[in-house]
């Protein structure tokens, strides 16, 4: 194993360790920010799969923006003054058993399936044509956007249009209700 | 050229993701952090499109879905968010035990 692998199995394991604090932790506030390590492994992830226009868009989008966002809704919604930000569970042990039950459902499939027999893998491995990690792909992507991925490219815009308009006007304070509370 | 990582190793990490996420789900009370394990059920799958997108330098299809994926999760987060303002305003809790109420 060489010092690239090993940096691998490094992120991972900050992956796994933050996202396990995230749903074991009560407070919301670290929560929050072991999320932030979270995706910041998990964008590492991506350089290893060789996206690296992926891993930044992680960053740029995860990071920068729902993490604010996040932070932002926390503080909104507690009572600050006083009280720890904190979040009770309920249903510990069945919801344990579910997830446990998934992963290890997910975990034999994964086990059993035969990975070196899949065709368009193999084909691709013989001819030692995988992704190049020297090249960027943001070449590639950027014309597939604008000739394959042409027509869910532009419907994405007006969907992220619609949902960025329509998340600030329902979190503007009505001033009719404003005026009945006070 | 000689395999860095094997495949089946992504697709651990991702179903590792995917199990706690749906722990979060089934067992938090304060509805941000049922957000937040939404969020990693979306990173899980991610994972698994762009590990496979590796063997497809052609088409790239798992990174561009990758792309619509990381972009679809913001728009969730801003509305949900939203959603979760608007309901602290009406009831002053976002404790998901004591959201029982329709058209309160």
């Amino acid at each position: 194993m060489n010092l690239t692998q090993l940096l691998f199995y490094c992120f991972a394991a900050v992956v796994i360790g933050s996202a396990i604090f995230v749903v074991t932790t009560k407070n919301i506030i670290y929560a929050a920010f072991a999320l932030f390590s979270t995706f910041f492994g998990v964008a590492a992830l991506y350089v290893y799969a060789r996206a690296d226009f992926i891993a930044v868009a992680q960053l740029i989008v995860y990071v920068g923006g729902i993490l604010v966002l996040l932070i932002f809704g926390v503080m909104l919604t507690n009572k600050v003054s006083g009280q720890k930000i904190q979040t009770q569970e309920r249903n510990k042990i069945a919801g344990f058993i579910i997830s446990l039950a998934i992963f290890l459902i997910l975990l034999v499939t994964i086990q059993k399936a035969n990975f070196s027999g899949i065709s368009w893998i193999n084909e691709i491995k013989l001819k030692g044509q995988e992704l190049d990690p020297s090249t960027s792909t943001i070449h590639a992507i950027g014309i597939k956007t604008m000739t394959d991925y042409i027509i869910p490219f532009e419907i994405t815009g007006v969907l992220l249009m619609m949902a960025l308009l329509g998340a600030a006007y329902m979190a503007r304070r009505d001033s009719g209700t404003e005026k009945k509370s006070d | 050229m000689k395999e860095l990582i094997p495949l089946q190793h992504f697709l651990y990490i991702s179903i590792i993701l995917f199990s706690l996420g749906v722990y979060a789900i089934l067992t938090k009370r304060n509805t941000i952090v049922v957000l937040m394990g939404v969020e990693l059920i979306l990173n899980s799958a991610n994972i698994n499109l762009v590990a496979f997108s590796q063997y497809d330098p052609q088409l790239l299809q798992g990174q561009m879905l990758a792309i619509f994926v990381i972009v679809l999760a913001a728009a969730e987060a801003a509305v949900g968010l939203a959603i979760i303002l608007n309901i602290y305003d009406k009831f002053r809790t976002v404790n998901l035990d004591e959201l029982d109420t329709m058209k309160g």
